[in-house]
């Protein structure tokens, strides 16, 4: 991932000026290490408790260099309880379907679209950009109100097409331009070479530019499906008993008395799996989704 | 290259379509589920409509929504309480997010394995990051008091106390996305033109000095990019007030999100939580369009 600048080979031979390296390097593994530590401590502790007892989890004479803080006998009490409660199955199938279904349709259309606005120049294209770049940050509580109407004028709330459909429209803008700053990049002349060759455009799409911006792909759905499996706000109004997602019913088992962080911690967990999973494998392409548009402009 | 035209034009009728068969589903979805609704709130600031009743029955209301909000004592204290939190994180992560991308230039080992860590936490589900952080600043099991126990202060009760609680959703916030304030300035770095750092050093400045003359001011476009970036995802901040807090004690950490759901859904009035939720838009839509007019990825697209 890091790699020199172009310029720096070139005056590779001006002598460098020497800088104290050690304590420099030292300092900056510290920072590292510190920093490493902090990021991730709240997630441990997430795991950690999920894995206990209300026994075990409530300490109250425990200091935090106490042996009982960081030791413990896991159990898996918390996720069986959790994974036999037959409401929970379903609104983690929920989450999945909605999830998967909103992704795969969201870069379908978004990659489509996206191709247009980057290669063809065509009438209602400055339109199309705009309104899209707009809607990209509209803030999801300002669509409650409406959503909750509309959606019940169509017959569509508390059902997961409902919200599938909702996800996938918040979704597009966002994709639209992640997908945008890929293909943006992939040399023209590859295309015009398979339109010499008596390509069509849908043609020269799926066989030469799909396959080129695999990596960004792999980005936008992840940053997509994050969304969709992440949203709250949204779905608390639109859902009832049928069509409940995961994070509603986490939210439905935090209560001002009597939490049972154990089970509540063990949902984070299940909830938390899918995103942090593609983060370890994919964080490369998310770093380089991240940053497409705004530095490399 | 110079053959790029002619099969195209020779099937001129198609070619001509084939933009907006591209562009049509994503299109029409954006349009019925995302921009109508945007459009319907801006008109049903004008109704009344109370929540079960169908939205079909809502009434005109005229403009009394808008001139109620401007003297609305609540509606002024949650304004400023995101104000307040939003200049609040946004400053502290972009020097925390600064300083660590200035210290971690050079490569070095575990930094690839580092930043995958770090990025974690803005990738997991809001709500999983309040209900940990609300864990965490719990007064009977929260490691946060196990530490204040260990040095002596004792227990404190976090999210019962107004500004404590403030600071402890500002907490929650700073550590979810300070990483991506680094993310994207690590970027920047790595993109500045070595060549005048180099100069740089050579003419004896010292690395304070280059830091300071040279590397910031040639960060600063994508500095103000990610502050503009940052503040946007401040103001629409939601679920981790939500499960931290609910917006108190009182109304301490009232967010206009937080004010705009418990208008309409506990205080049923839908008319007036879309006015107030026209105002908020109309601050993420001026923040927006800051961004695009420094940062248009229709023109970055262009010259590439």
């Amino acid at each position: 991932m890091i790699t020199a600048p172009a310029g720096r080979e070139l005056e590779a031979g001006v002598p460098r000026i020497p800088r104290p390296r050690r304590t420099g390097g030292l300092l900056r593994g510290l920072l590292l290490a510190v920093m490493g530590i902090l990021s991730m401590f709240p997630l441990y502790m997430m795991f950690a408790t999920s894995f206990k007892v209300q026994t075990q989890i409530f300490m109250p004479n425990a200091t935090f260099f106490s042996r009982e803080f960081w030791l413990f006998t896991p159990t898996l009490e918390n996720y069986r309880s959790v994974l036999v409660d037959g409401n929970f199955v379903r609104y983690l199938t929920n989450s999945l379907i909605v999830g998967v279904v909103s992704t795969v349709l969201t870069l379908l259309f978004s990659v489509l679209a996206a191709y247009a606005l980057a290669r063809f120049s065509f009438m209602g294209r400055g339109v199309i950009s705009w309104t899209s770049l707009l809607l990209r940050t509209v803030p999801l509580v300002v669509l409650v109100v409406p959503v909750y109407g509309i959606w019940q004028g169509w017959g569509i709330n508390d059902t997961l097409p409902g919200l599938i459909l909702l996800y996938t429209a918040v979704n597009i803008p966002f994709a639209i331009w992640v997908l945008y700053g890929f293909i943006a990049q992939v040399p023209q002349e590859l295309e015009e070479a398979a339109a010499v060759d008596g390509a069509s455009p849908f043609r020269t799409f799926f066989a030469v530019v799909l396959p080129l911006i695999r990596p960004g792909l792999a980005a936008a759905g992840i940053f997509v499906f994050r969304v969709a499996w992440n949203e709250f706000i949204l779905a608390l109004v639109l859902t009832n008993r049928f069509s409940r997602t995961m994070p509603v019913e986490i939210a439905a088992n935090i209560t001002d008395v009597g939490v049972e962080w154990g089970r509540v911690m063990a949902m984070g967990v299940l909830i938390a799996i899918p995103p942090l999973l593609f983060t370890l494998l994919a964080a490369r392409q998310l770093i380089a989704g991240l940053t497409a548009g705004a530095v490399k402009g | 290259m110079i053959a790029a035209k002619p099969p195209r034009s020779v099937k001129q009728p198609l070619t001509r379509l084939t933009p907006w068969l591209f562009v049509l589903p994503a299109t029409l979805i954006m349009a019925v589920a995302c921009l109508y609704p945007v459009l319907q709130a801006l008109r049903l600031s004008f109704y009344n409509w109370s929540i079960g009743t169908p939205w079909t029955e809502a009434t005109f209301a005229g403009a009394q929504y808008f001139s109620r909000l401007v003297q609305d004592p609540a509606v002024l204290s949650s304004l400023l309480t995101t104000l307040l939190f939003a200049a609040t994180v946004v400053i502290a992560e972009m020097i925390l997010g600064l300083v660590l991308a200035l210290a971690l230039e050079k490569p070095m080992r575990g930094l690839t394995l580092f930043r995958t860590v770090f990025i974690l936490p803005m990738m997991i589900a809001p709500i999983v990051v309040g209900l940990t952080w609300r864990f965490l600043f719990d007064t009977n099991f929260g490691a946060i008091n196990a530490l204040m126990t260990s040095l002596g202060v004792g227990k404190i009760t976090w999210l019962a106390d107004p500004n404590l609680a403030f600071f402890a959703v500002v907490v929650a916030d700073i550590w979810q996305w300070t990483p991506f304030v680094f993310i994207m300035l690590a970027a920047g770095l790595q993109n500045l033109d070595g060549a005048v750092i180099e100069a740089a050093a050579i003419d004896g400045a010292t690395p304070w000095q280059a830091i300071w003359s040279v590397k910031l001011p040639m960060l600063m476009p994508i500095i103000v990019v990610t502050l503009l970036l940052r503040l946007i995802d401040a103001f629409r901040v939601l679920e981790v007030v939500y499960i931290m807090t609910g917006g108190g004690p009182g109304n301490s950490t009232e967010i206009l999100s937080m004010h705009i759901y418990k208008t309409a859904f506990s205080g049923g009035q839908l008319g007036y939580a879309s006015a107030i939720s026209v105002l908020l838009l109309a601050v993420v839509m001026g923040l927006s369009v800051a961004v695009l007019r420094l940062s248009n990825p229709l023109s970055a697209g262009k010259k590439a």
